[in-house]
């Protein structure tokens, strides 16, 4: 007995191989059951008519305008909240003023309020019953059912994501660095562009990332304020919806597997920068 | 280039930092602010370097007031206590970096940008690492590498936070004699902060002793040895 002990040292937090293979058994399944097999569904629904089916829905105008719509959104948001949140995150960490923890918690609202709920905040203050959104639309500047509307729903819920990633980082970095190029000349916007820039890079990218998909899959904020016009005011969830709803399924599940192939890239875009930065974003991350 | 701090005050809030503190610098000295933690000595560093802006008071390089002066505009060279190198840089990058910073007209030639880069890492007796980044140097090298980042944009005076603070007793020997021999050679009005009292009496002309935002005492190593100008400047410089 006490031979096996000695030439066999267990490390002391491993389980009896039952209970292991148990879990890993366990976690397996539910990843298959749960997380696989539902994509696997959405690919397998919108190819149900063969690939001719799937690209006969894709050249459908309302698919076609609702992808544009998405990819216009996220590629004017995402760069949007990516300035904000630097701004934010910079004034957070490299400033002492009075509300600093009030702007801290301002920041994660985003991610406390449900997106329906940021939708009507919109509709309420922009729409044609109050008395801003009266005049806007007098004056031609819709803002609900229209492409500012659902702009100005993106960008409030994926502010956070930015922000986020690079306030820790830029926490821990302090201000020394800054302060070091400042005494060796450098101006301040040289100071951002050459030291703090660089050493925020990886965190801005993965927020970048993370902002990104969540602006392409936003659906409650954006299906309250754009009042869901196809081919004008749909986005890609929104649109899924409706061809869903009308029993188009073909049509629904080809452009809900283009949504899924999008989210896909972001994260194996996201997998190659943590396997290739792995001891960087090891110190950094939070999710 | 000489300097004087007059009726200098810091508060932080509610806090104070400095009391109104006057003190007249030799120009070429190599001058100690010594004192516990707490005393005031980065403070006072940070607002000579313009880092930090007082309540009240005025600050004079050269008979100049320079209170009003912007960080850039002081040109002092700065080693923080933690070096501050730039990570994402190698250490001819570090110190290159200033001049590059320069504006157009004043900016050196790359080769010449090369030529003063190399002279300073002879300087430092570090002429090999030009190629390194900063986490692949010894604490030592990033002082001196700090160092030599702060006397490229030959500036007007040198400041080090407890440049040695870091460091093992062996090599806060060296650097002592380093910093020195740098000092004596480039005759640069030098003002270093620590709280090690042999440090200070063993390499400052002049050690300035600071307690709770108060200057205690100012005076050569020997005078303060010999006559301590109260119980604390007694009982700190004993230790
Ligand atoms: N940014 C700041 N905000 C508020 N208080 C500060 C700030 N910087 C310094 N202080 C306060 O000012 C006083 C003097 O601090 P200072 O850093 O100058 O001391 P020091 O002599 O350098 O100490 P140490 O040897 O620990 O570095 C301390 O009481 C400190 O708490
Ligand atoms: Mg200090």
């Amino acid at each position: 007995m006490s031979d096996i002990a000695l030439t066999r040292p267990v490390p002391v937090t491993s389980e009896p191989p039952l209970a292991r293979y148990l879990l890993i058994g366990f976690a397996v399944v539910f990843v298959t059951l749960f997380l696989f097999a539902p994509l696997l569904t959405v690919f397998a629904e919108a190819l149900r008519q063969g690939w001719a089916g799937a690209l006969d829905a894709l050249r459908l105008p309302d698919a076609q305008a609702a992808i544009r719509m998405t990819l216009t959104i996220a590629a004017i948001a995402v760069p949007i909240n990516a300035a904000f949140g630097i701004a934010a995150a910079w004034a957070i960490t490299k400033f002492d003023f009075r509300g600093k923890a009030f702007l801290i918690t301002l920041i994660d609202l985003p991610f406390s309020v449900s997106p329906v709920v940021a939708g009507l905040m919109l509709v309420l203050l922009f729409g044609a019953n109050s008395t801003l959104g009266g005049w806007l639309i007098a004056n031609d500047m819709p803002i609900v059912f229209a492409f500012p509307g659902i702009l100005l729903a993106t960008l409030f819920i994926t502010f956070p994501f930015v922000a986020r990633e690079i306030i820790p980082v830029m926490m821990e970095q302090g201000r020394a660095e800054e302060e070091a190029a400042l005494t060796l000349g450098a101006s301040g916007w040289r100071t951002f562009f050459t030291v703090t820039l660089p050493n925020i890079r990886w965190a801005l990218l993965y927020g970048v990332l993370l902002c990104n998909a969540r602006a392409m899959g936003e659906f409650g904020a954006v299906a309250v304020v754009s009042g869901k016009i196809r081919g004008e005011t749909a986005t890609m969830p929104t649109m899924i919806e409706m061809f869903y709803n009308e029993y188009l399924s073909v049509a629904a599940f080809t452009l809900a597997a283009v949504l899924a192939m999008l989210a896909l890239l972001t994260l194996l875009l996201k997998s190659l920068l943590e396997w290739r930065h792995a001891d960087l974003l090891a110190a950094t991350r939070r999710h | 280039m000489n300097i004087e701090i007059e009726e200098l005050a810091k508060e932080f809030g509610t806090e104070r930092a400095l009391h109104p503190v006057s003190l007249s610098i030799p120009s070429g000295a190599l001058i100690a602010l010594l004192g516990p933690s707490g005393s005031g000595k980065t403070t006072l560093l940070r607002i000579l370097a313009g880092l930090e802006f007082p309540t009240s008071g005025r600050v004079l390089f050269g008979g100049q007031d320079a209170t009003g002066l912007s960080v850039q505009e002081r040109r002092a060279g700065f080693v923080f206590q933690q070096y501050a190198l730039f990570k994402h840089m190698t250490v001819f990058e570090n110190i290159a970096y200033g001049l590059r910073a320069r504006k157009r007209h004043e900016r050196p030639t790359e080769a010449e940008i090369g030529r003063r880069v190399n002279r300073l890492l002879e300087l430092i007796q570090l002429p090999e690492i030009g190629t390194r980044y900063p986490n692949q140097l010894s604490g030592g090298q990033r002082q001196r590498v700090a160092l030599a980042r702060a006397l490229a944009i030959e500036p007007r005076m040198l400041l080090l936070d407890e440049p040695f603070g870091a460091l093992d007793a062996k090599v806060r020997k060296e650097l002592r004699q380093g910093l020195r021999e740098i000092h004596d050679r480039t005759g640069l009005t030098t003002v270093f902060v620590t709280h090690d009292q042999e440090e200070a009496m063993e390499l400052a002309d002049l050690v300035v002793v600071m307690s709770m935002g108060r200057i205690e005492q100012v005076g050569k190593p020997a005078e303060i040895r010999a006559k301590p100008a109260s119980d604390f400047v007694r009982a700190f410089t004993a230790a």
